[in-house]
């Protein structure tokens, strides 16, 4: 409508890659984004990285929050993250949570995964990461 | 961007999508620039109540139209908190065998403060995907009760999807919902009381009474995780859209929708251009005058229109 400033509704696709077969977890993180305001496409179990990034594309968000339990994280993040590239959207946040050892976060940040929230993580912390993150796309301020 | 939709760009249509969505300036010329490639994708609506297993039909129709070589558009709606203005969307976790599949394009939609089961750019998002070229643009309400008719107004053919024990004979009669059906899809329909459910709107039908050569909704009993009968609501569903070509409704159908549209669009404009014109304040003088009860509205309105002598 013209006049009034169209709103730009944050979208966010929440997955759950891999075999693990609970999903709590992500149930509430996607509850917590969407008593922020979001909209929040929730795909359920058993999710390829090419389902996820499928859904990422027709869906047009703005983020991906992956939960992964199963440990399999060091190949699901780093493919979902190559595919993203190889259909043009790199520019789509992407951050995860589930049981993800320290020693493995620093690589994880390296392939471009902005955050990892492990077991305990408050939801207000993910909302505010994932709003400001968002934000600061949209204003064409670099990632750091 | 529209070049793009054209040219079968599924990031040009999803960003288009998102563009129509949030009512951005820049929507307008795209549909604008696509308008003429639309009308050609036979739009089909799916409504009911609440967990009468809508996802998983849409799920199912569109595998039967893929095996008969058809390209099918999802376009999933579901409801915004009123209170937060978030949403999830989660009918894409009944729709996961249709992945990877790329005659197949989904689009999950939200409300958006909109009450009549679609959101207000449901049509306007449709209208892409027909101009991208799939075949069929299946249409998926909100959860919908016993007023939310809109999908009847932008679809060609209306699935209502019941379920055995969702109410008795008398919910049969009342109005709403169940007069906007073109296909009824009597769903689950192992459970106990299926046959019960066909009766009442067999019944319902009967009383409808309709005139020879008139369009009688079919009655077609699914479960749709299994994929039973499905194949024989599609063709119930082609049935229709054969029945509106052949008997001239098409075309009727079609020019009552863009009249509504037009309309719209008429209003819209020139109450913009009225805001726009009024000098700064005058509005607010007349919010404060009918506020205070020294102006009525219906005076202030007839004044904030009639006053200029455009």
């Amino acid at each position: 409508m013209e006049g009034a400033m169209p709103e730009e509704k944050i979208r966010i696709l929440i997955a759950k890659p891999g075999l693990d077969g609970h999903d709590r977890g992500a149930k509430v993180i996607a509850r917590a984004l969407r008593d922020a305001g979001m909209e929040v496409i929730y795909t359920g179990l058993r999710q390829t990285p090419e389902m996820i990034v499928e859904a990422a594309l027709q869906e047009d968000v703005d983020a991906i929050g992956l939960s992964i339990l199963s440990g399999a994280h060091m190949t699901l993040f780093p493919r979902v993250i190559q595919l993203l590239k190889e259909k043009g959207l790199e520019d789509v946040l992407v951050f995860g949570g589930g049981i993800i050892p320290d020693q493995d976060v620093p690589e994880l940040k390296r392939l471009g995964v902005r955050g990892i929230f492990g077991p305990g993580t408050s939801t207000d912390t993910i909302v505010e990461f994932v709003r400001e993150e968002i934000r600061r796309h949209r204003a064409g301020e670099p990632r750091q | 961007m529209a070049a793009g939709v054209s040219a079968g760009d599924a990031r040009a249509l999803a960003r288009l999508i998102s563009l129509v969505e949030d009512e951005h300036p820049s929507a307008r010329a795209a549909l604008a620039a696509l308008y003429a490639r639309t009308g050609r994708a036979h739009l089909v609506g799916i409504t009911g109540a609440p967990g009468t297993g809508k996802s998983t039909l849409v799920n199912e129709m569109a595998k039967v139209y893929r095996r008969r070589g058809l390209t099918v558009g999802i376009v999933a709606v579901d409801p915004t908190s009123p209170f937060s203005g978030g949403a999830i969307l989660g009918d894409r976790v009944r729709m996961r065998e249709l992945a990877g599949d790329p005659g197949i394009f989904i689009r999950s939609m939200a409300t958006r403060g909109s009450l009549g089961g679609l959101a207000r750019a449901t049509s306007d998002v449709v209208k892409v995907l027909d101009a991208a070229g799939y075949d069929r643009v299946l249409i998926e309400t909100v959860g919908a009760g016993q007023a939310e008719v809109d999908i009847a107004k932008t679809a060609h053919t209306t699935i209502v999807v019941e379920a055995p024990g969702f109410g008795d004979d008398i919910q049969a009669i009342k109005a709403g919902i169940l007069e906007i059906a073109d296909v009824f899809a009597v769903n689950k329909a192992d459970r106990e009381g299926a046959d019960s459910t066909v009766t009442a709107l067999e019944m319902m039908l009967d009383l409808n009474g309709g005139e020879p050569g008139c369009w009688r909704p079919p009655i077609v009993k699914t479960v749709a995780i299994r994929g039973d009968g499905v194949p024989e609501l599609v063709d119930r569903v082609e049935a229709h859209y054969d029945h509106l070509r052949q008997s001239g409704l098409l075309a009727r159908k079609e020019e009552e929708r863009v009249r509504d549209e037009l309309v719209a669009l008429v209003q819209h404009e020139l109450t913009e251009a009225l805001l726009a014109s009024l000098r700064p304040g005058e509005l607010d003088e007349w919010v404060q005058r009918v506020a205070r009860r020294e102006a009525d509205p219906y005076t202030a309105a007839r004044n904030l229109v009639h006053r200029r002598d455009c």
